[in-house]
């Protein structure tokens, strides 16, 4: 099992011109960590993480969209696979972040923990799926997922995070959406 | 707004289609919907000047139509009225609290030619319109070919000013 925030570490030094697509406990730790004027932060209605991402994946097509989705979260959308797989954007790159757990939500367990992410996205049309459960086995691989073309899926192993509150209302504040779309239309 | 029922009257799939276009709409989001598929999704779907995406539940669609929103994309999302109660939640957050312009375009299944909505006898229409009441969101009855012209305004209007819109089809387009 890994560490969310060491991997998050890991993988903000490489971000250029990326979109981010943040949601809920993933987001948190984003925010502080890499506030970026290309973060987009998913909040409200959970699971529609990946959609957002197809729709900013779709309108610009020239930029690598990065969604770090959550297994609860997944769970609560999951024809957004079938849907990636059908509409294929090559600048998409969806992780999910799978502790087990609606840790957002006060960390109660998964219907089911031992959900295979990667056999679902396989069986939505998603070729290029990862599963990483070690950190060197991590940055390892991501050179690939800045770089190969998607869809890519990536099945992060995580060991669950802190339960302490979130701030959705600043991440989702309007000077945030508007420095977004700042930086998408520069 | 809502323009009274024609118990007389056709509906024309084309007229909504081009005005569809005329609000600069480059995608379309749908779920299927017996009531508008053959009238709007097949033309559309065959049509150059969008891209169909289909998605497996209609929420879906409207994290899609945000995120397209933001990069300068105009989506129309064509559903049933089953799947608009569907979606309430995304609705309720993406249209509603984070005043994203989700322009939807919902086909009211099964109503009685000749009677409004809220009287209808099923108890799924009689609701629709009150919950966009409630919810703010503008919304605009489309029976008939004389109702098409609100389309486009409106849709343009929903993006200038970022936020939603309902157009409730009411007689099956053909």
């Amino acid at each position: 099992m890994m560490n969310r925030t060491k991997c998050l570490q890991t993988l903000a030094p490489h971000l250029k011109d990326e979109i981010v697509v943040a949601t809920y406990s993933t987001a948190s730790e984003w925010v502080e960590m890499s506030d970026r004027a290309l973060n987009y932060y998913s909040f409200g209605a959970m699971g529609l993480a990946s959609s957002h991402g197809i729709g900013l994946a779709l309108a610009r097509p020239e930029r690598r969209v990065i969604v770090l989705d959550g297994d609860g979260s997944l769970l609560m959308n999951l024809g957004t696979l079938v849907t990636i797989g059908a509409v294929a954007p090559k600048n998409l790159v969806h992780m999910v972040w799978c502790n087990g757990s609606y840790e957002a939500n006060g960390g109660h367990p998964l219907p089911n923990r031992e959900v295979d992410f990667c056999a679902m996205a396989r069986a939505g049309g998603i070729a290029n799926v990862r599963r990483i459960e070690s950190h060197a086995d991590f940055e390892a691989q991501l050179p690939a997922i800045l770089t190969e073309e998607g869809p890519l899926f990536v099945q992060m192993m995580i060991e669950q995070g802190p339960l302490g509150p979130r701030k959705y209302d600043d991440m989702y504040k309007a000077e945030r959406r508007q420095r977004l779309r700042e930086a998408l239309n520069a | 707004m809502v323009a009274p029922a024609q118990a007389t009257g056709v509906l024309h799939g084309a007229p909504i289609i081009k005005a569809v276009k005329e609000a600069g709409v480059s995608h379309v989001l749908s779920v299927p919907d017996i009531h508008t598929a053959g009238g709007l999704l097949t033309p559309i779907r065959s049509d150059p000047d969008f891209q169909l995406i289909r998605t497996c539940k209609e929420d879906e669609a409207f994290g899609i139509a945000a995120g397209l929103t933001y990069g300068n994309k105009r989506a129309l999302i064509l559903i049933q009225y089953t799947g608009f109660l569907y979606s309430m939640n995304a609705i309720r957050a993406i249209a509603c609290e984070h005043k994203q312009p989700m322009c939807m375009m919902i086909g009211l299944l099964s109503k009685e030619v000749g009677v409004a909505p809220q009287d209808s006898k099923k108890f799924g229409l009689r609701i629709i319109e009150p919950i966009l009441d409630v919810m703010g969101v503008e919304r605009h009855y489309i029976d008939a070919d004389e109702d098409v012209a609100v389309i486009a305004p409106a849709i343009m209007r929903a993006y200038e000013n970022s936020h939603p819109v309902a157009m409730l089809i009411g007689r099956k387009p053909v």
